[in-house]
């Protein structure tokens, strides 16, 4: 896969997402984290933590990562890779910013 | 067995204090000990004013003997007892308020008095000195005020007082007569660099300056004037300028007194049943301000009075340290410029470093370090051993790390010093002594080395030293983190990080983070809420509650389940409902297909597995019925269990139900450090289990006997009694000033029974029961901060705040999918 051949969709604005937080995008049955960093870095990880599939949208966000708000593991925003001694990973999708606009590598 | 001898001590500083820990660790019964204090208080850190002052410690945390100690080890204190008289013919003191106590040995420790200048003006209000904890609390007490502050004195009490003043929030100028800053402890290069560091924290300092007088309007000061005609505003004017030892008790005694009270090597004055000890002392024509000879001299008391008539003191070399956060200056000896001496420094003009060493005959006689200065101790080691130095003399200015070829780790250096090197100043504590102690006693953190050894634990200045050695000696077993930090953002524990929002103002997150030095940018989930919690609980008013930083159920009012739904709990007040209540549940469970009901422990109704979409519609429909939420989810106040009381139990003694409502409607809304909850029973048969509860009622005929601190989930504890009122007004009053209490002192998830076991069962009563002002100020303090905690938000919600926590931000179709 490459850059070239995805489908960008713009999913939003950057200022719907707060920021330190994140807002979920529905494509079908998969669901989607928009996250939003302090520095207004965006990233976008499948809503499920590879640990007993918490929402991980419903995190606290900070610096690069999100904590799971069901057993507080900790995973990073940018590979998805739980941090410390946990071992698992999320998957992460492609996103980036044009101006204003949140666009999602499907 | 014969009667004990009686030892009766005048003063009640920090020498007696380690006089009376040496005598009894020597022999505990040889003496009948009373002590005659001029303060109204126990004994505490003198050291230690200056972090009370600039607001980073508290009075209860320099105390160093309290009541117990005393009452411990039999020792008779009186408070407030100034000593009016000593009569050595028929071996008495008496106090000036009357009274009289007979000794066989009599020990002055009087310390010493500020030297106040008489210029014009020096008796105006707002004139103050910096020596005890009443100067302090005048001290902050004016600085309230906002405005503008005076120091006369450059020494170290007066630097450290403007330290603290500046912290306090004042615009603060240094007078200083000399040309430079510490003239006595500093050479003026090193005085020069002070001076720059305090303009640099915003102080301003003026040398060479000679104060004609001070203003005054009122009797109030508002100003002082300079011999140069310069006029500077002030409301407070602090006299830093120097100590003379208090000897005029034991002149009007007929002891023999020069510039203090002259003592022999034995520390005994001229007559030989009386001892004096501290700052009131002349020995070999020597005055000791510093507290490490005030130890030596506590040690040979102690000896002499078991016994041990060799002990003998023989003068100090002192070290000198300044107590100012961000400042490290160290210096040690003599450093004059003669003929017969050399000299070796450093300057590193960036880094901010100056280290200077003076030398003769090839021994080290004086340093001066100023931006680095850990090597201080080896440098005051080498000093008082008059080693010669001539072989390491080329690498000697860089520090030990660099003796012996390639420069060693920290922690290598701490291994090569000799077991007979000094690590605490303070306290005279070597290393040996250190790690002998933390093998044979099998010590595990700095607390309980402190505790033992006391090394580290006056000014602490030498605490990283310690911990190192606690590394060394016990390897990988030693784990600093076991002791307190928050989380890995930071080294500061809970209690620290709670007082330095208060002492500094720290009024947002990213304040506390900057001012308090966070490792990370931006937190992590441990720390962030905490912060969150402190500040809405601190700034009640002014805070504006960050969201982001708030755990999920807190943020969305609801309680995530493990799939991801959310359950819901109504307030049911007291337990209290009825049937369009009920019928209204039974509504928005068939209107949502909210999969399961369920009674709770805190007597109320769970509605389980809601779509976080539909909690908007779902409390709109409850909000309808009346239903507020329950805030089942917070840190926060939950529940108030109720029996059915006198309203229909035969046993009742007291309307427990309606109690309980009124408890619910008052605190509701609160937050609290951990999650609060609480019942009130109308009869010691206890149907509301309320002696498990965090806060609990129990109705006697009397009236109201109030419980805290119990525990029915991880630990399994009974309630502890806070004690009885008579009505239903003063139940209030109580458990409100105890959950603000709580509030204010508990460490974030620390549940109430685990701040209880912390600070105390017996202060919390003192607080609460017996003292009314305290309690008062508890409530007020209360009642104020539910002005704004006492919103619905799921009703704010159903109105359209946070939007956009319930909706997704987008829904695709499924062909943009793959």
């Amino acid at each position: 896969m490459n850059a070239m051949s995805k489908n960008w969709v713009a999913v939003g604005s950057l200022a719907d997402i707060p920021a330190r937080g994140a807002r979920c995008v529905k494509n079908g049955e998969t669901t989607i984290a928009i996250f939003r960093t302090a520095d207004d870095r965006v990233f976008a990880l499948e809503d499920k933590c590879p640990h007993k599939n918490g929402p991980l949208s419903q995190g606290i966000v900070h610096d690069g990562c999100v904590t799971c708000p069901l057993h507080n593991w900790v995973i990073s925003l940018e590979t998805g890779q739980a941090q410390g001694a946990d071992e698992g990973e999320t998957r992460a999708f492609p996103i980036r910013l044009d101006g204003d606009t949140v666009l999602l590598g499907l | 067995m014969s009667a004990k001898q009686k030892l009766v001590v005048i003063g009640n500083g920090m020498a007696p204090g380690r006089m009376l820990e040496h005598l009894f660790e020597l022999d505990a019964d040889a003496y009948d000990v009373t002590i005659f204090n001029a303060e109204p208080r126990v004994n505490y850190n003198r050291l230690m004013l200056s972090p009370v002052l600039s607001g980073e410690k508290a009075y209860g945390d320099i105390i160093t003997h309290d009541d117990d100690w005393y009452a411990t080890h039999g020792v008779t204190l009186h408070k407030s007892a100034r000593i009016a008289g000593i009569d050595r013919t028929a071996k008495t003191v008496t106090s000036e308020n009357g009274i009289t106590a007979a000794y066989d040995k009599l020990v002055v420790a009087t310390g010493s008095n500020p030297f106040i200048i008489p210029l014009p003006g020096h008796d105006l209000e707002g004139v103050l000195t910096y020596r005890d904890l009443d100067d302090v609390e005048k001290m902050i007490e004016v600085a309230g005020s906002k405005g503008a502050a005076v120091v006369i004195g450059g020494g170290l009490l007066g630097l450290e007082a403007a330290a603290g003043l500046k912290a306090q929030g004042m615009d603060v100028t240094v007078l200083h007569l000399m040309d430079t800053l510490m003239e006595r402890q500093l050479d003026p290069a090193a005085g020069y660099l002070l001076e720059r560091a305090f303009e640099d924290l915003g102080i301003k300092v003026m040398t060479g300056s000679n104060t004609k007088q001070i203003l005054g309007h009122d009797g109030q000061v508002v100003g002082v004037e300079l011999e140069d005609g310069t006029r500077l505003d002030a409301c407070m004017v602090v006299m830093a300028v120097g100590i003379r030892p208090s000897a005029e008790l034991a002149k009007e005694a007929g002891l023999a007194v020069n510039r203090g009270i002259v003592v022999s090597d034995h520390m005994v004055t001229n007559d030989a049943d009386v001892f004096a000890l501290g700052e009131c002392v002349e020995h070999r024509g020597m005055c000791y301000g510093l507290v490490a000879p005030l130890y030596d001299m506590a040690k040979v008391i102690a000896a002499q009075l078991t016994g041990d008539t060799s002990a003998s003191y023989e003068g100090s070399v002192t070290a000198t340290k300044l107590k100012v956060t961000g400042i490290d200056l160290y210096s040690a000896g003599d450093f004059a410029e003669a003929e017969d001496r050399e000299e070796i420094v450093l300057r590193d003009a960036t880094a901010g470093i100056y280290k200077r060493l003076v030398l003769k005959d090839d021994k080290i006689i004086g340093a001066v370090l100023y931006g680095e200065t850990a090597d201080g101790p080896w440098f005051f080691d080498l000093l008082k051993k008059g080693t010669d130095v001539s072989e390491m003399r080329d690498t000697l200015i860089f520090g030990q790390a660099y003796q012996g070829g390639a420069p060693l780790d920290p922690m290598a250096a701490v291994a090569a010093l000799p077991d007979d090197a000094e690590i605490c100043g303070c306290n005279g504590v070597c290393k040996g002594a250190i790690t002998g102690a933390i093998t044979e006693k099998g010590l595990t953190g700095l607390d309980d080395v402190r505790a033992h050894t006391k090394a580290s634990a006056s000014c602490g200045t030498c605490t990283g030293l310690v911990e190192q050695l606690l590394s060394f000696t016990l390897g990988d077993a030693y784990d600093p983190a076991a002791v307190t930090p928050m989380c890995g953002c930071t080294d500061l524990g809970h209690s620290d990080v709670r007082r330095l929002i208060k002492a500094k103002g720290l009024e947002t997150i990213p304040e506390v983070m900057q001012e308090l030095e966070w490792k990370t940018s931006c937190g992590c989930a441990k720390c962030r809420p905490a912060l969150n919690y402190y500040l809405v609980c601190d700034w009640p008013d002014e805070y504006a509650d960050d969201y982001q930083s708030r755990f999920i159920n807190e943020r969305v009012h609801a309680n995530i389940q493990k799939d991801g739904t959310y359950s819901v709990v109504p307030r049911m007040w007291g337990g209290m409902t009825s049937s369009s209540e009920l019928r209204a549940i039974a509504d928005v469970v068939d209107k949502f297909e909210i999969p399961a009901v369920k009674v709770t422990g805190g007597q109320r109704i769970d509605m389980l597995g809601i779509k976080k979409e539909d909690l908007p519609a779902v409390w709109a429909d409850l909000g309808e019925a009346g239903f507020v939420s329950g805030q089942a989810y917070a840190k926060g106040l939950r529940t108030v269990k109720t029996c059915v009381g006198t309203n229909w139990c035969r046993f009742g003694t007291q309307d427990s139900t309606g109690l309980g409502i009124k408890l619910e409607k008052f605190m509701w809304g609160s937050w609290t450090p951990a999650k609060l909850k609480m019942a009130v029973s109308g009869c010691p048969r206890n149907c509301a289990e309320a002696t498990c509860k965090d806060i609990g009622v129990i109705c006697v005929d009397s009236g109201f006997e109030i419980h805290f601190a119990g525990a029915a989930g991880l630990d399994i504890k009974g309630t502890e009694v806070l004690g009885h009122v008579k009505t239903e007004d003063e139940v209030m009053e109580y458990v409100v000033a105890l959950a603000q209490m709580y509030r204010e002192q508990g460490h974030y998830l620390e549940r109430i029974y685990k701040w209880a076991k912390r600070i105390g069962i017996e202060e919390i009563q003192r607080q609460i029961m017996d003292d009314a002002a305290a309690r008062k100020a508890y409530y007020d303090r209360f009642v104020f901060s539910q002005k704004f905690a006492q919103v619905d938000p799921w009703d704010e919600r159903v109105s359209g705040k946070d939007k956009h926590e319930f909706n997704p931000i987008a829904t695709l179709n499924l062909e943009a999918a793959e």
